[in-house]
């Protein structure tokens, strides 16, 4: 049996203990803000691009920051591994599962912080095709708005905590 | 690899002291009788049941006949708010309990809504205290219970009781304490404090699970909730849980004579463990009040950090602590205590329990100011919130 500590598997404890990929990154070409403090989970993952051999856009380096519980810094710390070198097409069309495989499950009530995870890399990636002015995807689009609505609706409840968390965002 | 184990979660349970579990042990097999047998089997623990029920009388001034046995403080709990409210709803359908009670009497009294009672939540301050004049503005004519715990379980402010006693003595309305935190702990006297019945829980104080009890003064009826062969006066069928409950008596008699000193010994230590834990991290506070809390809790929240991440943490050091983070809970909901004290969830998300007892030594105390720092550190490091440096 796999000895677990808390509700979590060793690759989670490994991964939080020793997270792989954090802190802040100097002139990012993309960031992905999601989460909210209100609710317990903040994650913002910085990318560079860069060019592959078959001079494709690849995500040359990955860093993330976040704010939460075990589970949501395992799961930043893996997604940095898990597409560190991709293409931005691979990273778009990245499976959340694979966050989950890589770190041998996750409890069902903290699923949705691999949920952050990939939407903190769609947002980022957004982020970079619209600074630099790309023709940006359908599908990714929609998964953006679909993000933003989320946190609208969040800042819509706790209007006057996300006033503080920006201030704290700012000091 | 040994890893050293520091247990700091005495709030959430004690470890059975060895000599409980010697007086407890022959009642598995050798006195093993039921309390209801005629026979000198049953009449042998329906002593060791008499006995133990005075030690709990013992502890909070008492005589035994006023204590009911039940299985848990959520069970006494549960038979105080529905007991009094059932066998008194002739008299009134208004009872009051604080915002900050333990879920089984906040659940308990969000139940009773469902038939006919109206519950008032009371407010309290920043340190969890209940306003003893708000407290008798929300008296209405109706009002037959009030039900305050004695010391919070997470962040340890003990409650005016005394002065909530007097007020519902002159009031004429019966008043409920939850003391399954105080218990053993700190002095009770039910005829000093005016209280009409009184939760007690063993294994928060080196007895063993399964067992506890409810004080009721003699004269005050309540209707049972588990019918059945009229154990306990029949106010709590069940066939009687001896060698639990002898354990628990055995715990009282412990706590009888060594409860000053320890508390004496607990405040120090944990005094020790607040002033170092302010001292040594930066963006730390002490939730509760700094005095007028259990001797054996410390409550802190930190800054820009998660509550459950500082757990693990602690726990892959063999520090054994608790949190009352959303992401921690079930629910995935902040603890009620406090957002109740006026912390926004954020600030709640980073609360961490320390709560120490008969086997905390100060050593275990060195070690934990040693380690905390680095980890809330190494969190923060992490953080998005962190301040640019």
């Amino acid at each position: 049996m796999n000895k677990k500590i808390g509700p979590y598997t060793k690759k989670v404890i490994e991964h939080f203990s020793k997270p792989h990929n954090f802190g802040k990154m100097k002139n990012p070409d993309g960031i992905g803000k999601v989460g909210n403090i209100v609710c317990g989970d903040v994650m913002w993952l910085y990318i560079k691009i860069g060019k592959d051999k078959k001079k494709r856009e690849i995500i040359k380096d990955i860093r993330f920051e976040t704010f939460g519980c075990v589970a949501a810094i395992a799961t930043s710390s893996v997604i940095t591994d898990l597409i560190k070198g991709k293409t931005i097409d691979q990273a778009i069309e990245f499976d959340r599962q694979k966050v989950v495989d890589a770190l041998g499950g996750l409890p069902p009530i903290k699923l949705h912080c691999s949920v952050l995870a990939v939407d903190a890399l769609i947002e980022a990636i957004f982020d970079y095709l619209t600074k630099k002015k790309r023709k940006i995807p359908k599908e990714l689009v929609k998964r953006h708005k679909r993000i933003e609505k989320e946190k609208k609706e969040i800042e819509k409840r706790y209007k006057e905590w996300v006033k503080i968390e920006e201030k704290m965002h700012k000091e | 690899m040994k890893k050293k184990k520091t247990y700091l979660d005495y709030a959430a349970t004690t470890p059975v002291d060895p000599r409980v579990l010697k007086v407890m042990l022959p009642y598995f097999s050798e006195k093993f009788g039921n309390t209801m047998s005629l026979h000198n089997f049953g009449q042998e623990a329906k002593n060791a049941l008499e006995q133990a029920r005075e030690n709990v009388a013992d502890l909070i001034g008492a005589k035994s006949d006023e204590i009911i046995f039940t299985s848990s403080a959520t069970e006494s709990n549960n038979l105080a708010l529905k007991g009094i409210t059932f066998a008194n709803k002739d008299k009134g359908r208004h009872i009051i309990i604080s915002s900050i009670e333990h879920s089984c009497i906040i659940q308990s009294a969000e139940w009773l809504t469902s038939h006919g009672f109206k519950v008032t939540r009371l407010p309290v301050d920043k340190y969890g205290f209940v306003n003893e004049n708000e407290l008798e503005k929300a008296i209405k004519r109706d009002t037959i219970l009030i039900s305050i715990m004695h010391a919070n379980n997470e962040i340890g402010t003990i409650e005016p009781i005394k002065k909530i006693g007097e007020i519902c003595k002159r009031k004429r309305i019966y008043f409920h304490t939850d003391a399954a935190q105080t218990f053993g702990k700190i002095f009770i006297d039910v005829n000093l404090m005016n209280i009409d019945l009184l939760t007690v829980s063993s294994h928060k104080m080196y007895g063993p699970k399964g067992a506890a009890a409810l004080f009721i003064r003699k004269g005050i009826r309540i209707e049972p909730l588990i019918h059945g062969g009229g154990q306990e006066e029949g106010l709590r069928s069940s066939t009687i849980n001896v060698p639990a409950i002898v354990g628990f008596g055995q715990a009282c008699k412990i706590s009888k004579k060594e409860m000053e000193k320890e508390s004496k010994r607990l405040k120090r230590l944990r005094d020790k463990l607040i002033k170092g834990v302010l001292k040594k991290i930066p963006g730390s506070y002490l939730n509760g009040h700094p005095k007028k809390r259990l001797p054996n809790n410390a409550n802190f929240r930190f800054d820009f950090i998660e509550g459950e991440s500082i757990i693990i943490q602690l726990d892959l050091l063999g520090i054994a602590a608790s949190t009352g983070s959303a992401c921690s809970s079930a629910k995935l909901e902040p603890s009620h205590v406090l957002l109740e004290i006026g912390l926004k969830p954020y600030q709640a998300h980073g609360s961490l329990r320390l709560s120490l007892g008969k086997w905390t030594k100060e050593k275990e105390i060195d070690y934990v100011l040693k380690v905390l720092p680095k980890i809330i550190k190494k969190l923060r490091n992490i953080s998005p919130f962190k301040k640019n440096e």
